[in-house]
């Protein structure tokens, strides 16, 4: 299973600035092994009784016996061990809610996890309808790392049982390596975007590879964010815009405030105004915003099982990034499926080196301004009006993505600081696409069903625009309710940021 | 920077809720910081206060002799009012530390909470609610959905399982109230759930598929009801049931003498009164749900009208991320004044996700983590600890006497927590106030045994509601004037 070395240094997990010094029980970072070859031994420092108990010392010359013999590679054991089987998971799940032949996260994780221990047991063809939604991860109360499972199983299943010849393959491969395609399409835009808006391609799309034809293809952006970044004149520019603008603040104008970017495939091709808004958001904090090189975060690839094609992905960006974290700067995503992977994927299924000292110092764009300045006082503060923004109610929906990192409250709280408007939650309801998942043919009836019920609130909702932080929860939005969909960072541009737009055109 | 708020609650099940609404509404800026989902989604929904306040009397008193203590009567019978129960409890127990007004509080803000969707406050007096475990359990508040199928009312009752649904042994449930002898006839019958022949579907597709009417199923689920009932004198118990020889079946000739029917909980997640109303009119009977064992469509249901009471009183909610550490400035003084002004203060509580640390400086803290099965509380082999704030938690010297010999004995563990004085604050092992603006609430407070007792959710509330009072007021003193917050800043 594993074709790297097995670097997975100790100092690596525990140690850096911000790496966890409570380690206390529910530190997860000790507890669940690395599918890729980092065994439960190495992590045992966490103090995870399941591992051993290394971590006790009672002064009554007790000493556990080692039961089982190292883990050689995915040693998933103590995750499996832990689930006592109370299904809430499957309660959570949004699919096991609507698709009757599916049989939940439960099964797809320890179950099958114990069924494929004996050699002559297949991985169950129903792992293909998980979505990767990560909800059963933090609908637990055993902390079993559900996600992990899932992903490896799925992996596995791709490996060993999917016929390599098939067209589902190759779909599944096209679409999970979608920045490959997109930087042909980025090529020509236009062209691109004429074609495949073309309802013959469509057509043939569905009938031959299973995509379904019921949804717009994403138009390619004319000029990608990286040729913009780079005609307005790379690092120095924005290292001068901050710098000006530290000036501006009163903040020490030599102060060394950069981030590293996670644009990831879809800001740079599709939404570069996301990124955009990304990098005048943080220049006008005062931030030298970075984008090193970069590949896809993964995130489509775990979803079709291609771990592979993620390692490849993985091993880039971890490379480049890992580099400027050991320097001193932070990684910001705007995308939370991206921040997600690094954050929490990465760690969990690869032993790159330098993997968890990223995913310690990876942040969601504004959580990292969240954290380190005062934004909810200056969005406070900021006289913006509603003719800034063009808009004053946003139906708000929350990734699920987003919810398992803790933010799905965060853009409501923040914008119910600015005066003049405001944003509603539309609930907790997955949006059903899950990226790749929603545009397969076999799987766009499903993934409708599960949006149904954020449609239903977001046309309840007293707004004009939605808004969310996916580029593909976006995509479901506006097909299911023809909204436009806003990303928040462009709302703090608008209220924080004056004429950021100009000054780049101008220089 | 940091997040700021007045009031930080750890922990997002019923206490900690509790807790931020009670702060919420004594003015408090509040945020809810949980590790993961509510564990009300485990929880049957039920809302005990108070079942049994000395559950283990009998059995000690029996320890001279006959070892007949379980089903021959001689443990205690379930108390009518827990209120008036409240005194006879040990002194060390949260109740009588918090006070009989905070529970009504606690309740107060329960009922505000929850409105329609839940029964029970129209009186202190304890409900008895039949269980899917065939167990009659008193119960001071229960969904709307659970109502019409109390044991005190003497309804003809049939309850319904579905086939390849082990959750629910509707026949076995059945046989068991018969057995504890409620005061009806009760029969148990399995159908099949309509488009799902082998029962594999998960419990909130069928909510799903009933929320929605999809394929008619409500209807079609009542036919099915309805046709189930062929042979009445198997399904309501013949006379080798019982001992007392009360052979009940021959009252019940169909399905029309039927006035009340108990299904599984799983009638609607979203629209659970419509789904309810359709299948009373299709079967001309009342309609309950049997409180189920987790997972728990009532528990979900509760949980999100919790969280909607939240969002109402403006309380923030970050979950998936465990506080992992925190900071402490010293306290006032050290010798003399002993008081909580003398303790040292909680200044940042740092959550954790992968290693990325996110800092919250709120002026109190909440502890509402849960016990030793949510986690609140913790054991290694030598020693039982609080993770969050390392609080003093005693237990004895020997972990084999942790626990009692007796499987449904008095066991020690049930009983470890952090100790708290009558302001909810968590106290240091010479009874001072550990941190100046720390309280605990619900299972991390120890001193009473949730599971014999019956009194957990009723805890939760009190505490809850006394830890969030408290916060807010330490919240309040510690920036005279909401003007002046800023400018402290």
């Amino acid at each position: 299973m594993t074709d790297e070395p097995q670097p997975h240094d100790d100092q690596d997990v525990q140690g850096g600035d911000h790496a966890c010094s409570g380690c206390g029980p529910t530190d997860a970072a000790g507890d669940t092994a690395k599918t890729d070859g980092g065994t439960a031994v190495d992590d045992a420092g966490g103090g995870a009784a399941t591992d051993g108990g290394t971590a006790v010392d009672s002064g009554d010359g007790f000493e556990p016996i080692q039961v089982f013999p190292e883990a050689e590679d995915a040693d998933l054991r103590p995750g499996s061990d832990d689930c006592y089987k109370c299904s809430t998971c499957d309660t959570t799940c949004p699919v096991a809610e609507v698709d009757e032949d599916f049989p939940g996260p439960k099964f797809q994780g320890p179950e099958q996890w114990r069924l494929k221990r004996s050699d002559d047991q297949d991985i169950d063809d129903s792992i293909s309808k998980c979505s990767n939604c990560m909800r059963c991860d933090s609908a637990c109360p055993s902390d079993v790392p559900l996600s992990q499972m899932h992903n490896t199983a799925r992996a596995q299943y791709v490996d060993e049982q999917m016929d390599k010849t098939s067209l589902k393959y190759w779909r599944n491969r096209l679409l999970a390596n979608y920045g490959t395609m997109a930087r042909l399409g980025s090529t020509f835009p236009r062209l691109t975007n004429a074609v495949m808006g073309n309802s013959l391609v469509q057509q043939v799309n569905e009938k031959l590879l299973g995509i379904t034809a019921e949804r717009e293809f994403p138009e390619f952006a004319t000029e990608t964010f990286r040729s913009w970044y780079a005609k307005r004149g790379g690092e120095a520019t924005s290292v001068e815009n901050a710098r000006r603008a530290r000036q501006r603040r009163d903040e020490d104008v030599d102060a060394d405030k950069r981030v590293a970017y996670f644009h990831g495939d879809y800001a740079n091709h599709n939404t570069p105004e996301v990124a955009k808004a990304l990098v005048h958001v943080f220049e006008s904090f005062g931030y030298a915003v970075l984008v090193p090189e970069q590949r896809c975060s993964g995130t489509p690839m775990f979803a079709n099982g291609m771990l592979e094609d993620a390692r490849r992905a993985a091993k880039v960006n971890v490379g480049s990034f890992s580099e400027l974290v050991e320097d001193g700067v932070d990684v910001v995503c705007s995308c939370t499926s991206c921040s997600m992977a690094l954050r929490q994927e990465y760690p969990e299924l690869f032993s790159i080196p330098g993997t968890a000292k990223v995913a310690a110092n990876t942040y969601d764009a504004v959580e990292y301004l969240r954290i380190n300045e005062d934004l909810d006082g200056e969005l406070a503060a900021a006289e913006t009006t509603t003719d800034d923004l063009g808009v004053d109610s946003f139906a708000y929906h929350a990734p699920c993505h987003a919810r398992n990192q803790g933010l799905d409250g965060q853009t409501v709280e923040l914008l119910s600081q600015l005066d003049d408007v405001d944003a509603e939650d539309v609930g907790d309801s997955c949006s059903g696409i899950s990226g790749t998942y929603g545009w397969k043919t076999e799987h766009y009836e499903t993934s409708m069903k599960i949006g149904d019920e954020m449609f239903e609130h977001m046309e309840d909702a007293d707004a004009t625009t939605g808004m969310t932080e996916c580029p593909t929860c976006a995509m479901q939005m506006e097909h299911g309710t023809g909204y436009e969909i806003e990303h928040p960072l462009q709302v703090l541009e608008a209220a924080l940021v004056d004429g950021a737009t100009t000054e780049d055109e101008a220089a | 920077m940091a997040i700021r708020d007045d009031v930080l609650v750890v922990g997002g099940g019923l206490a900690g809720m509790t807790a931020a609404l009670a702060a919420a509404r004594e003015g408090a800026s509040v945020r809810v910081v949980t590790d993961s989902e509510s564990t009300l989604q485990q929880a049957s929904g039920l809302v005990d206060v108070l079942g049994y306040p000395n559950p283990h009397d009998a059995r000690d008193g029996d320890r001279d002799g006959d070892g007949g203590d379980a089903g021959d009567g001689s443990s205690a019978p379930p108390v009518a009012n827990p209120f008036d129960a409240i005194d006879s409890l040990p002194e060390d127990h949260p109740y009588q530390l918090v006070g009989v007004d905070a529970l009504r509080g606690g309740l107060a803000i329960f009922d505000d909470a929850t409105g329609d969707l839940y029964r029970g406050g129209h009186t202190e007096r304890n409900a008895l609610v039949p269980t899917v475990g065939g167990t009659v359990k008193p119960t001071a508040r229960y969904p709307a959905s659970v109502a019409p199928g109390l044991a005190s009312d003497d309804r003809t009752t049939l309850l319904v399982g579905f086939d390849g649904d082990t959750d629910v042994d509707a026949p076995n449930v059945a046989a068991h109230l018969r057995a504890v002898g409620v005061p009806f006839d009760v029969g148990g019958v399995t159908v099949e759930f309509p488009g799902d022949p082998d029962g594999t579907d998960q419990q909130t597709r069928l909510a799903h598929a009933l929320d929605t009417d999809e394929d008619g199923v409500r209807r079609r689920l009542a036919e099915r009801v309805k046709r189930s009932l062929k042979r009445a004198d198997d399904v309501f118990g013949d006379a080798s049931d019982t001992d007392e020889g009360a052979a009940t079946g021959s009252a019940v000739a169909g399905f029309g003498d039927v006035e009340r029917v108990g299904l599984p909980a799983v009638l609607g997640r979203d629209r659970p009164r419509q789904v309810r109303d359709a299948l009373a009119e299709h079967l001309d009977a009342a309609v309950f749900e049997l409180p189920p064992a987790p997972p728990s469509l009532p528990g979900v249901r509760l949980r999100y009208r919790l969280r909607d009471a939240l969002r109402d009183a403006g309380v923030a909610v970050t979950t998936g991320n465990p506080v992992v550490d925190h900071d402490v400035e010293p306290g006032a003084g050290d010798g003399g004044d002993a008081g909580k002004n003398a303790a040292p203060r909680i200044t940042t509580i740092y959550a954790d996700r992968n290693g990325t640390r996110t800092p919250y400086e709120p002026e109190a803290v909440v502890l509402a983590t849960g016990g030793l099965v949510g986690g609140g509380i913790d054991s290694e082999r030598d020693a039982v600890y609080e993770p969050v704030f390392d609080c003093p938690v005693s237990h004895p010297e020997d972990r084999y006497d942790w626990s009692d010999a007796d499987a449904f004995g008095s066991h020690a563990f049930a009983r470890f927590g952090v100790r708290i004085d009558a302001d909810g604050r968590v106290l240091d092992a010479d009874g001072d106030p550990l941190y100046a603006n720390l309280t605990a609430a619900g299972g991390v407070v120890g001193g009473y045994d949730a599971a014999a007792e019956k009194s957990a959710s009723g805890v939760s509330l009190a505490t809850g509601y006394v830890a969030g009072r408290t916060a807010s007021a330490d919240a309040s003193s510690s920036h005279p004037t909401p003007t002046d917050v800023t400018a402290d800043r």
